[in-house]
């Protein structure tokens, strides 16, 4: 009834392997971006950008890019928190000026990238480490692979914490972004404006998504889920593991290190990488993605928004309206968190994207159900 | 003797003294999944719960007095008397049994046959629903914690005198080492040994050895899973008290305590995670390499602090060697 394919004719190829070949969805998914991108930043004030909008959407790139590692390419990875550290420190040193020591003596130093490069380079430069730390992969697997992704997770915080020339030998041992604007308007910095930092993380949010949807139905994502399902029988049916593992690293340690790029550039402004990119972040960002759904984008965002509006929400219930203190609140939160994630790995585990699949086929036939 | 040569057997001693430590919260992940195949990554909260869960009965702490007091506006905080330790214990162990029938009953129940994975991460939720109630319950600040037989015969703490002085006298070097770490070698030596003859010599060890090594095979001649399954969580509940009172009258009770969950990971990966001995000597590795690591090459040329992350580089490489580690079943693979 409210949901209805009939007379919704395809007659191409093209239409019928589009992303939303249902009308309504596809209409839905219009106004979606239109709300987004033009009538959201005429309303947007600092608490609703500082709270919810920017990390939603900063995590959900991080939860897209952890996605596609564990639920399309079945490698589970616990180094989430890492990798959004090198994102972070690379598009420091890219926005900084990156200098090359060699003896003792400055060799050269690169000319300040623009914030939207640097932030890109962050992304690249995870990917390279991501592939670094993927190699085990090749041998290693199921929580073997897990608990060994934690080596990069605290090898890459203790790097980041120990060699001055990360942190451009400043003094507290954190970086802090310097002012930088992107098209005239500030990005980065204490004097922004928040339509403009919700602007520059949406753009990355939705061609992030846009390339994560299109690349999981293509020709590497189906070599993906070929390796999560079974990688032997994947291996004998022609698919390279090597490559299909590898480039399941890069291109999720890509979004990751966007999103950890942004976290600290737009969002934070200065970060202490044992703080921020801490082993809590890799679980915070796993659990978005198992709340949200395995193995699918949907339900990265689906996880990023519900578990950046959990902590908020019971804020304003326990501490405005309760008037219990914060601690208790805090514990609270641990005790919700950890319950759901127990209640959804037995009631649906694949999540929210799972419900709302069930929904839209309830809809579907509303109101006769036969 | 020579100087250096004497330091370092002392980090190397002290190394095997902090690897026993390890491997004590090692145990109870592998007795965890050698029966369930649950991979148990809630064993280090266990281990806070268990300590804060102690701490509190002694000192006689109304549970959940924080969020009473909140919500009714009252002023409860103790009962005002002081447990015996050893009465504690054993109210502790009952809370444990207690926890790991709910587990099993509420959660495990209804993940049977799930990937391991999702059972995994289903122990990640419950480390993180452990941690926010054991919080909730007994207050989440720093605690002291120590265990008396009597007034004035608590578990030592300090460093050895005997020991210095015996071996400044023999070798012209006294070493140093704390009391605690040498309790704690043979509270994990006497735990071993009692895990092992539990499980070689009566019945319910070798029913548990029986679902370890098949399920079905244990269910069809009459072996009751759920009560094995909830038979190994009481037992890892009891590890993680030891364990607990260990790391606990070592450094405090407090958050950190559940983090050394994820160094006993590496201490799995590199013994086999199905293997007894292999947690032991695991943990013996790791203990003394990161140590020694640490005083050789760490501290003098980079920049100290490597004991965070050494441990799983090491089970890293040595796991692209040997993917099942060194005690663990061969895994094979078929199509």
């Amino acid at each position: 009834m409210f949901y209805r394919e009939a007379g919704d004719f395809r007659t191409t190829y093209a239409e019928d392997q589009q992303t939303f070949p249902i009308k309504f969805d596809r209409y839905r998914y219009y106004v979606v971006l239109f709300i987004a991108i033009f009538v959201i930043p005429f309303i947007i004030n600092d608490y609703w950008a500082n709270s919810l909008l920017l990390p939603f959407l900063i995590y959900a790139i991080a939860a897209l890019g952890l996605n596609i590692l564990v639920g399309y390419c079945g490698q589970v990875s616990l180094g989430t928190g890492g990798f959004m550290a090198v994102g972070a420190y690379s598009c420091y040193k890219f926005m900084t000026g990156v200098d090359i020591w060699w003896g003792g003596e400055l060799l050269f130093r690169l000319p300040e990238f623009n914030i939207f490069f640097s932030v890109i380079m962050g992304g690249v430069m995870t990917a390279a480490v991501g592939v670094l730390f993927g190699l085990p992969s090749l041998r290693i697997k199921g929580f073997y692979l897990a608990v060994a992704t934690l080596a990069a997770q605290f090898f890459l915080v203790w790097l980041f914490n120990r060699v001055a020339w990360f942190y451009n030998y400043s003094a507290s041992g954190q970086i802090s972004a310097p002012e930088r604007e992107f098209m005239g308007a500030l990005i980065t910095g204490p004097s922004t404006t928040p339509w403009a930092t919700y602007l520059f993380c949406l753009f990355f949010t939705i061609v992030s998504a846009v390339i994560a949807r299109n690349m999981t139905r293509g020709a590497s994502g189906r070599k993906w889920m070929a390796i999560r399902d079974m990688d032997i029988a994947a291996e004998i049916i022609g698919v390279n593991p090597l490559k299909a593992k590898l480039t399941a690293f890069m291109v999720s340690s890509f979004f990751i290190g966007i999103s950890g790029a942004l976290f600290f550039a737009v969002y934070l402004g200065a970060v202490e990488v044992g703080e921020a990119f801490g082993i809590t972040k890799s679980f915070l960002v796993l659990f978005m993605i198992i709340i949200g759904g395995l193995g699918s984008i949907f339900g990265s965002f689906a996880g990023a928004a519900f578990l950046v509006l959990l902590p908020v929400a019971l804020k304003v219930v326990g501490v405005d309206w309760f008037g219990w203190p914060t601690d208790i609140v805090a514990h609270l939160q641990l005790v919700v968190v950890g319950g759901l994630i127990v209640i959804f790995l037995i009631a649906e585990p694949h999540g929210i994207a799972q419900l709302w699949r069930v929904a839209k086929e309830k809809l579907r036939l509303w109101p006769f159900p036969h | 003797m020579n100087e250096q040569l004497a330091f370092t057997i002392e980090v190397f001693a002290n190394g095997l003294m902090a690897g026993v430590l390890y491997a004590l919260v090692a145990l109870g992940f592998v007795l965890i999944y050698k029966a369930s195949g649950i991979f148990n990554y809630a064993q280090g909260v266990m281990a806070l719960f268990a300590a804060m869960t102690l701490v509190g009965i002694q000192n006689g702490q109304v549970p959940f007095a924080h969020l009473i007091n909140a919500i009714f506006g009252t002023d409860v905080h103790h009962f005002g008397w002081h447990v015996h330790s050893f009465l504690a214990i054993a109210l502790t162990v009952v809370v444990m049994i207690a926890l790991a029938w709910m587990v099993q009953k509420f959660v495990f129940k209804h993940l049977v046959g799930q990937e391991p994975i999702i059972l995994f991460m289903a122990t990640i939720g419950l480390a993180y629903f452990l941690e926010g109630v054991a919080d909730l319950m007994w207050g989440s600040e720093l605690k002291a914690l120590n265990v008396c037989a009597t007034e004035t015969a608590c578990l030592p703490q300090g460093m050895n005198v005997w020991l210095e002085g015996t071996t400044y006298e023999a070798l012209g070097y006294g070493f140093f080492i704390d009391n605690l770490d040498i309790v704690a070698s043979i509270v994990a030596a006497i735990l071993v040994v009692g895990l092992v003859m539990f499980a070689q010599y009566t019945k319910q060890g070798r029913a548990m050895r029986a679902v370890a090594d098949d399920h079905q095979a244990a269910l069809s001649v009459g072996v009751s899973l759920n009560f094995i399954w909830v038979l190994v969580w009481s037992l890892a509940g009891f590890v993680a008290l030891v364990a607990g009172i260990m790391w606990g009258a070592k450094s405090g009770v407090q958050f950190s305590l559940s983090l050394i969950a994820l160094k006993a990971l590496p201490v799995l990966m590199l013994g086999g995670f199905t293997s007894i001995p292999g947690a032991i000597v695991g943990g013996l590795i790791i203990g003394v390499g990161e140590k020694l690591f640490e005083f050789l090459i760490g501290a003098p040329y980079l920049g100290g602090a490597t004991e965070n992350w050494f441990a799983y580089m090491l089970a890293l490489l040595f796991l692209v060697f040997r993917p099942q580690g060194l005690f663990g079943e061969k895994i094979i693979e078929r199509v």
